[in-house]
């Protein structure tokens, strides 16, 4: 029986692209369908009713949404190539760095890549997570270790999306002095054969940020 | 070998309840440490350098934090009475519900009990989770079916410190007549023989709430 797998994403959100990268790590064929965000389609809408977001994920008819409980199933149903590890312990740490990641750091990070009030305090907590990460990462290649694990996925934003936006806009936040682990980990990660296959083009992103940036600064 | 499992906890957080819910559904024993927020042991810190909060789980030597991560380390280690479904897909379902119950649902309930800006709109918000979960139940006894699983124990909150917060403030959101099976389950999740033992006293608690609310409306 042929497996019927639907992702339904925007090309340049990280959530999105982590499923792909997923996928992709696993070998898994799919079918994408790209999102109008502004003009939600009907089957988006009916797959993911609750949130209405992208990623939706579709696995034979079924529907999950929220990208980690994706990965999860991703990493569950098909056993190659796993992304987590096998050990309870392992398998708790990498959730508890995704967890901080999307809870703590991109937040903070986000947040400070954009002109805001107290933007010093602001740009104060998301270097503290920066560093709480580089901490962690200590001398691996990889969060995962010798490839590519959920952490790493669910990092995808620090080490593609973020230096694109300090591109777009000026800001410093991740440098090479500052956090030279982290640098080089984001380098490793979108230079990843599967990986960089299943990230948007560096040029429209940093056309999209810029937009984005002139937009924000002009309206206050 | 005996296992050495300690718990760092607090009497009246939902968070650290969910923990001694799952050990005594799996009959595991714990030594539990009561922690005194205002002024945590070097313990906590240690096991929880991070965030530095309760619940934190240390299983022989290795500490675990942040509740459902702890909760999915406790299924997988300990495989008796599974609190997860085996089945991959009805996995991401479980949990599906149990970060909607986080992110959406525990957080406004929290901002409407407490005060908040813009509170009739939050207030609606709170309604329309409630009703969400309420639609998700449908005719089961638990959201793990017959037998209690991760929603229903991240759903402590809802089931036990809902009614008390309500009965303390007069503000009364979960009613029988608007959602009654919700009304019903938490009623059958608070007298399920395990459960019971591992929440908090109701005299104490309510006390304990009403006391907290008296120092929010003088404080404003």
């Amino acid at each position: 029986m042929a497996e019927e797998v639907k992702l339904f994403g925007v090309w340049g959100s990280p959530f999105s692209r982590r499923v792909e990268i997923a996928l992709k790590l696993k070998g898994v064929d799919y079918e994408y369908v790209e999102e109008d965000l502004s003009n939600k389609s009907p089957l988006l809408l009916k797959y993911n009713p609750v949130h209405k977001k992208v990623p939706a994920f579709v696995h034979n008819g079924k529907a999950i949404a929220e990208s980690q409980v994706i990965l999860e199933y991703i990493d569950e149903t098909w056993k190659n190539s796993p992304i987590l590890p096998k050990d309870p312990y392992g398998r708790a740490q990498a959730r508890f760095w995704a967890s901080f990641i999307d809870e703590k750091c991109l937040p903070a990070l986000w947040k400070a890549s954009w002109p805001c009030e107290d933007h010093e305090k602001v740009k104060d907590e998301a270097r503290e997570h920066l560093k709480t990460l580089e901490n962690e990462l200590k001398d691996k290649k990889f969060f995962g270790g010798e490839t590519v694990g959920l952490v790493d996925i669910v990092a995808n934003f620090i080490a593609y999306w973020l230096p694109r936006i300090q591109k777009a806009t000026g800001a410093e936040l991740l440098t090479e002095e500052k956090y030279p682990k982290l640098y080089q980990w984001g380098h490793e990660f979108e230079n990843h054969g599967v990986v960089k296959e299943k990230l948007p083009p560096s040029d429209k992103l940093i056309a999209f940020f810029k937009d984005r940036f002139e937009s924000v600064s002009t309206s206050k | 070998m005996a296992d050495e499992v300690k718990l760092f906890g607090v009497w009246g957080s939902p968070f650290s309840r969910r923990v001694e819910i799952a050990l005594k559904l799996k009959g595991v024993n714990y030594e539990f440490f009561e922690e005194d927020l205002s002024n945590k042991s070097a313990l906590l810190l240690k096991y929880n350098p991070i965030y530095k909060k309760v619940p934190t789980l240390v299983h022989n030597g290795k500490a675990i934090a942040e509740s459902q991560i702890i909760l999915e380390y406790i299924d997988e280690t300990w495989k008796n009475s599974p609190i997860l479904p085996k089945d991959p897909y009805e996995r991401a379902q479980a949990r599906f519900w149990a970060r909607f119950i986080d992110e959406k649902l525990m957080p406004t309930l929290w901002k409407v009990f407490w005060g908040c800006e813009d509170h009739d709109k939050v207030k609606e918000e709170a309604k329309e989770h409630l009703e969400t979960l309420e639609n998700e139940l449908k005719d089961k006894k638990f959201f793990g079916g017959e037998t209690v699983g991760l929603v229903d124990i991240v759903g402590n909150f809802i089931a036990y410190w809902v009614p008390r917060i309500q009965e303390a403030s007069g503000l009364v959101l979960l009613t029988e007549e608007k959602y009654p099976k919700l009304y019903q389950w938490s009623h059958e999740f608070e007298n399920h023989g395990d459960v019971k033992v591992k929440l908090p006293p109701n005299d104490k608690l309510l006390a304990y709430i009403k006391s907290r609310l008296e120092g929010v409306s003088t404080s404003k």
